[in-house]
């Protein structure tokens, strides 16, 4: 299969490592990867934040980025929520309407393709560590995708899968929420964080990289020792 | 200060700084999740029951003209009378106008979230009643001089050591760390006012069309001596409250106590047939019910929102939204807290001044996913936020997002853009940038990489 990459803006600034990783296992499985190199951001900032015109505008670029793809796979619930969920919302009754609802059905998230596109569980790697799992909203209540990760986590040999306290709990990341109402943002990454604490384990994964940077960020001023990770990075086995 | 959202960031900011009754809060409805999955799993399907709850409510949303005036038609046949508020001012009036007339000077209140909406004990206390709240939450809060906490769990976040100071402080009661003493205290308290009261003020939880029955559903038995022992009896409720038949009460009904409070039923469900008939030895000589607009038809005039109007008031949004658990109900500044108050108060009081509340969520979605009724709570907090921008745009958040877009739509402006940032980030940390520095107050970005993913990928794959 000919895949299309869709790397979320900020990974693409401040986690390559989440793409790069991601781009590694689909070619580990054989497929062929693609990054069309005109991409930019899925324009949910703005869309969240109300402005509708605006966003249409960026997501209008991301239409004629993936125009032609075969099927597009993003690291990111998030994003793949936008344009699955959210840009048939945004382009009704627009003139690109069939074509939002054409990539909507062509666009996965990293791990929904590898479980339900795809039928694997197993891609074959190694991560001797104790890890638990967060949940990114996006990814579990708009993709409802919920034992897909935990499946291909299983598989990994050596890895040992514990669950959180506050499992379906927000982290608090929300977008711009977590700028424009930062303590309520900080108080509901103390809870989650402090759960994950708990855990005793030694890394967070989740497929929600910006869930990871509000995690990562608590976890990194408080001086917790648990890391965040995203899941192609533990299947690609980048962590030691 | 009177700008709803500086006093909301204001006090948000307070409750959050508070570790202790945030904790106290989770710990309170620790024991909720637990009884709540309980009693859900009691259901062949919680789901099919969710849909059954839905199209129930959305039924009778959807002919609320036709169903109303059923209600009313049967209401009336049974001796009741009815009054119609388009707002908070006209209800006022008019139960001010029926206490007048009564020569009324005690009034005892059961729990009804429409009178908070109204503002009601404030304006029948400065006409000079005595009023008194009869349901053990409301009562604790009136004692304290404080608006209800949650909907359902008014005084949920005061502990038992204030409650039993606040009793010795007013009723001159022992003080006692006993759940039970306390409850004895309040209702040895207040079962001589019931007899004294000349009117009981109640509020409804569902308007039965076809019977013409008022339902209420409690857990404490107030509402029932609230609503017989005085001459007159007084219900307030919103026009959406109606239902069309006891069968779509039959669902609603374990909805509401099992997703609101964990409960199979609530303790006392009691269907109000209206005033005293002849030759019955008890209940109220006049039975009056106010039904209340106040701003309820302008949102079912909005066909994307309109199932907002569906909701039973279970509280079960409030209950797992980590927005309410963190900031706590009374930072809302609003009569209904948590999802469905911030969705739902731009219509009641101006989207204006209330939209903040609506921009003041994660949009996790852990509040749609616990509705009963199926209302799109999350995704119309997104509405709100168009909505507002559609009206009411202001000029920072223009000129941001119409400078990220042009920069989005422009894949060599963007690379460039990201490089600076990259290479710049920490210059940009130590000034006070928007947005970023709210960020890094206490939280910390990671060390951006020298390189862009994109151009990584260019090196490796030699494109």
């Amino acid at each position: 299969m000919r895949i299309s990459l869709f790397v979320p803006c900020f990974v693409d600034q401040l986690t390559p490592q989440v793409g790069l990783a991601t781009a590694q296992v689909l070619r580990r499985l054989g497929h062929t990867v693609e990054f069309r190199s005109e991409q930019t951001c899925c324009g949910q900032p703005s869309f969240n934040s109300g402005q509708w015109d605006v966003a249409r505008e960026g997501a209008r670029h991301a239409l004629k980025v993936f125009r032609g793809s075969e099927v597009v796979v993003g690291p990111s619930g998030s994003c793949v929520a936008m344009m699955r969920n959210f840009y048939p919302q945004l382009f009704k009754g627009q003139p690109e309407e069939a074509e939002a609802n054409d990539l909507a059905q062509r666009t996965f998230e990293f791990a929904e393709f590898l479980v339900k596109k795809l039928g694997v569980t197993d891609v074959g790697t190694k991560f001797s560590h104790k890890v638990t799992y967060h949940d990114g909203c996006h990814a579990l209540r708009e993709l409802r995708l919920k034992e897909e990760p935990r499946q291909l986590l299983r598989a990994v040999k050596g890895l040992e899968l514990i669950e959180t306290e506050e499992g379906e709990s927000c982290c608090g990341f929300g977008g711009l929420f977590s700028a424009k109402f930062p303590m309520i943002s900080t108080a509901m990454v103390q809870v989650k964080g402090g759960a994950l604490v708990r855990t005793g384990a030694e890394f967070v994964v989740s497929s929600d990289p910006s869930c990871l940077l509000q995690i990562g960020g608590w976890l990194s001023r408080e001086g917790k020792p648990i890391r965040p990770l995203h899941l192609s990075q533990v299947l690609a086995n980048e962590a030691s | 200060m009177s700008d709803p959202k500086a006093i909301f960031l204001k006090d948000a900011s307070v409750s959050t700084a508070d570790g202790d009754q945030r904790a106290f809060i989770r710990k309170a409805l620790g024991g909720y999740y637990v009884n709540r999955d309980l009693q859900k799993a009691r259901f062949r399907s919680w789901e099919k029951a969710r849909d059954a709850a839905s199209m129930a409510k959305w039924s009778a949303v959807n002919d609320l003209g036709n169903q109303l005036e059923k209600f009313v038609g049967n209401f009336e046949k049974n001796g009741g009378v009815v009054h119609w508020a388009q707002d908070a001012a006209e209800a006022r009036e008019i139960i001010l106008k029926i206490a007048a007339d009564a020569k009324a000077k005690a009034i005892i209140k059961s729990k009804c979230m429409t009178s908070e909406e109204i503002h009601l004990n404030d304006a029948l206390a400065k006409a000079g009643y005595g009023v008194v709240e009869s349901d053990l939450g409301e009562f604790i809060q009136q004692l304290r001089g404080e608006a209800p906490y949650h909907f359902v769990f008014p005084c949920m976040h005061v502990k038992r050591e204030a409650i039993s100071e606040l009793f010795t402080k007013h009723l001159g009661t022992a003080p006692t760390n006993s759940p039970e003493e306390l409850t004895m205290i309040a209702r040895r308290h207040l079962r001589q006012l019931y007899v004294d009261a000349d009117i009981g003020i109640s509020g409804a939880n569902f308007l039965v069309a076809e019977t013409g029955q008022i339902s209420i559903t409690e857990n404490e038995g107030n509402a029932r001596l609230t609503t017989a022992l005085p001459k007159i009896h007084i219900a307030l409720a919103g026009i959406e409250k109606v239902v069309k038949n006891l069968d779509d009460l039959a669902i609603l009904l374990p909805m509401l106590a099992t997703a609101g409070a964990g409960q199979p039923m609530t303790c006392y469900n009691t269907l109000y047939s209206g005033p005293r008939q002849k030759g019955e030895c008890d209940g109220p000589e006049q039975f009056h019910l106010v039904l209340l607009d106040n701003g309820r038809t302008r949102l079912l005039a909005d066909p994307e929102q309109r199932d907002a109007l569906h909701c039973i008031r279970c509280g079960a949004c409030l209950n797992v939204c980590p927005i309410f658990k963190n900031i706590g109900g009374l930072a809302y500044g609003t009569t209904y807290q948590g999802p469905i108050g911030s969705v739902i108060t731009p219509h009641l009081r101006g989207l204006k001044q209330w939209n903040h509340l609506s921009g003041a969520s994660s949009l996790c979605g852990a509040c749609t996913d616990a509705c009963p009724v199926r209302i799109d709570l999350h995704h119309h907090l997104l509405h709100n936020r168009r909505n507002a921008v559609k009206t009411n745009p202001t000029l920072f958040d223009r000129v941001f997002h119409f400078g990220f877009n042009f920069v989005i739509q422009r894949p060599k402006l963007f690379a460039f853009g990201g490089k600076v940032f990259r290479t710049t980030l920490p210059l940009l940390k130590k000034l006070p940038l928007p947005y970023l520095s709210a960020w890094l107050k206490t939280r910390d970005l990671p060390t951006p990489p020298s390189q862009s993913f994109r151009a990584q990928w260019k090196d490796q794959n030699h494109e």
